[in-house]
């Protein structure tokens, strides 16, 4: 892996942490001192994938625009990562006119077909969508493949094994990822899933599968790369099983209390400032370009928030647009 | 009996299930993007007759059965419409909805409102309905308006093979997603209770029917029948009885959603009396709605009460004389005419 390479890596995970950092001061900002989900300039729920960043990151560099991603509803760090446009995305969370669905679907249902990007508020169902998109894409004999993301609370649902099951019976160009960041809400995996190690489902569908451990965006990468490779060539579906970090609460307001003495643990493995200093340290990057990737990253997402507060929210009477084609 | 017959004048007669294959073929013909996917799609041509003959012609590769895994083939139908194609899915009996609805209503029909119009999800989900032949509880519901209640989805369910085919054509060719129903007893199937309008004059070439619009299937003056679906053709029997003494409108809806309301008030204004004919569940659907658009329009246009003939609010039950206290039938659609018109 050349340094240029690693150094994109870095500057992507800064670029998303930034992102969701000022996502989350602004979201808190105008809800005290009666805290009220409802109210403020970014209403409704926010689930930040702080923590997550090396699987969007890791798995991105692998991808190409035709490439589709359905994501969870903990989606941005997969939208920026594969290339949706932050202006239109903020907006969006803004609830503005600007944004990518003039307003209608919020942060938990970001869509850009320009990108092929989805995702869904309801848990495991972007796997069977993914299934069709590869479907299209293997269809017109493209190499384009489609690419499912969901935690590892989703693995317990029919319709991740509906999906996995259809994807390998046809050899689709699919990667299914489980983000296994330790929590589904509250109940922690060992409470919810009896194996430890969830690419062991994928035996029952004829299909190769990896856990990756580390929460390292090198080692997703090789991963991942396994598996799109695999999948561009005609091979058929991957499972892959990424061990990662949920930083902050499940959506914003979430206290935590369940999470004890593993939460301090978990923030003590954050991996951006442990991929910084490992590329200090090995020379790959200086104080001073760390520094100026951070005011880089600062300077966009800024202008992106300054871009969704001075854009204009939709007409009332847009509600009624858009049921039907 | 073969799904093609010859008329005595030589026009062309066929069932409704013939009548939704052609349809499938003939946009499969013009139109690479078109596929069917659905449990027993393929060799064995849809349990209901719907994609007869397409295997043979089309082979598996556009006619493609699938694992008993509503959720994983409807969401890959949504997968493949929102990259363009125009899948034509089948979820066998409305009664499985229960096992997929989250794809359905959830993601088919809200795609394209949470993508502010950016996404189209064109997809076609044809499922059959009805009773009336001892099916019980969980294959033989209408379920329509539970459909039609959510945002986002269109809802037809032809009477006969004639629209069956306009329709089926239309909805294809629809950029939504479009539910189609079909009732058991009016695909024409060998092996049901013959109803003979289920087998009717088809044209061999491609034509639409326009999704929202009802058709006056008998023409009158004295009292509006509604009806959808297999109860039409319970209508148009009673009608034609009644030649000479009642002078009775049916009004086929053929699409739910959108609802042609203009054509109930048109008729409901002309007639001044109003029987709603519904195999659906009566609370808090089809034949409620449509009381509450003479309301909401002038109930004075209303010489008499409204008599609904619509399902009872209880479970499908299985043995024959249990069900067909509950079904809407002739003799219940004759005493609501009668009804009406001695108010």
């Amino acid at each position: 892996m050349d340094d240029q390479m690693r150094i994109d890596f870095y500057k992507e995970m800064v670029r998303i942490r930034t992102y969701e950092s000022a996502l989350q001061a602004n979201y808190h900002a105008d809800k005290a001192p009666a805290w009220d989900i409802g109210a403020g300039l970014i209403p409704g729920e926010m689930h930040l994938a702080a923590g997550q960043e090396p699987v969007a990151v890791g798995l991105c560099a692998n991808l190409v625009q035709g490439d589709a991603i359905t994501g969870p509803h903990r989606p941005h760090h997969l939208a920026l990562a594969k290339g949706v446009d932050m202006k239109a995305m903020t907006a969006e969370i803004y609830g503005r006119d600007t944004g990518l669905s003039h307003g209608k679907g919020g942060h938990m249902h970001l869509f850009d077909p320009s990108q092929h990007f989805s995702c869904s508020g309801i848990i495991a169902q972007g796997y069977p969508v993914a299934v069709g998109q590869a479907f299209a894409f293997a269809r017109r004999g493209t190499d384009n493949v489609a690419v499912a993301v969901a935690g590892e609370g989703a693995a317990n649902q029919g319709a991740f094994h509906e999906a996995l099951n259809l994807a390998s019976m046809w050899k689709l160009p699919v990667i299914f990822i489980i983000e296994d960041n330790d929590w589904a809400i509250s109940v922690a995996r060992e409470l919810a899933t009896p194996i430890k190690d969830g690419s062991l489902r994928a035996v029952a569908y004829g299909m190769p599968a990896q856990r990756v451990e580390g929460n390292d965006v090198e080692t997703i990468y090789e991963a991942c790369k396994v598996a799109v490779e695999r999948a561009r060539a005609g091979g058929g579906p991957t499972l892959l099983e990424i061990h990662t970090t949920r930083l902050f609460g499940h959506f914003e307001g979430d206290a935590q209390a369940y999470r004890g003495d593993e939460l301090a643990e978990a923030q003590g493995n954050d991996p951006i400032p442990a991929y910084e200093s490992r590329l200090v340290k090995q020379g790959v990057l200086d104080e001073a370009q760390v520094a100026a990737i951070k005011d880089e990253a600062s300077a966009e997402v800024e202008a992106a928030i300054a871009y969704a507060k001075a854009s204009p929210e939709p007409k009332p009477s847009d509600v009624y647009l858009h049921v039907f084609a | 009996m073969t799904a093609t017959v010859e008329s005595a004048a030589g026009i062309r007669r066929v069932t409704t299930a013939k009548a939704i294959s052609e349809a499938i073929a003939q946009e499969m013909r013009s139109n690479p993007e078109v596929f069917v996917m659905g449990e027993d799609v393929g060799a064995y041509g849809g349990i209901f007759g719907s994609t007869g003959g397409l295997f043979e012609e089309f082979g598996s590769a556009r006619i493609i059965d699938t694992p008993i895994s509503e959720t994983g083939f409807i969401g890959a139908g949504i997968g493949a419409a929102v990259e363009g194609m125009r899948p034509v899915v089948e979820l066998m009996f409305v009664d499985f909805f229960g096992v997929c609805f989250d794809q359905i209503y959830n993601h088919m029909a809200k795609i394209h409102y949470e993508s502010g119009g950016n996404v189209k999800v064109p997809m076609v989900l044809m499922m059959a309905v009805g009773g009336g032949y001892s099916d019980a509880a969980q294959h033989s519901q209408c379920l329509w308006a539970s459909f039609a209640h959510m945002p986002g989805m269109k809802v037809v369910a032809p009477s006969n093979p004639y629209d069956a085919k306009g329709l089926m054509i239309s909805a294809i060719r629809d950029d939504n997603p479009v539910i189609f129903m079909f009732h058991k007893g009016v695909m024409g199937l060998p092996w049901m209770a013959k109803n003979p309008r289920s087998i009717g004059a088809v044209p061999e070439e491609e034509y639409t029917v326009p999704i929202g619009k009802a058709a006056v299937a008998h023409e009158g003056s004295d009292v509006t029948v509604v009806s959808v679906s297999m109860s039409v053709q319970w209508c148009l029997d009673v009608a034609e009885s009644l030649e000479g003494t009642t002078s009775v409108e049916v009004l086929d809806l053929r699409s739910i959603v959108p609802l042609d309301r203009e054509a109930i008030l048109a008729s409901v204004a002309k007639t001044g009396r109003l029987v709603i004919v519904d195999e659906d569940y009566k609370s808090f659907g089809l034949s409620g709605e449509i009381v509450a658009t003479i309301a909401d329009k002038d109930p004075r246009l209303l010489k008499a009460p409204v008599q609904r003939v619509a399902y009872p609010d209880v479970p499908v039950p299985y043995a024959r004389v249990l069900e067909y206290e509950a079904l809407p039938t002739r003799d219940k659609i004759e005493a609501a005419i009668a009804a009406v018109m001695t108010a």
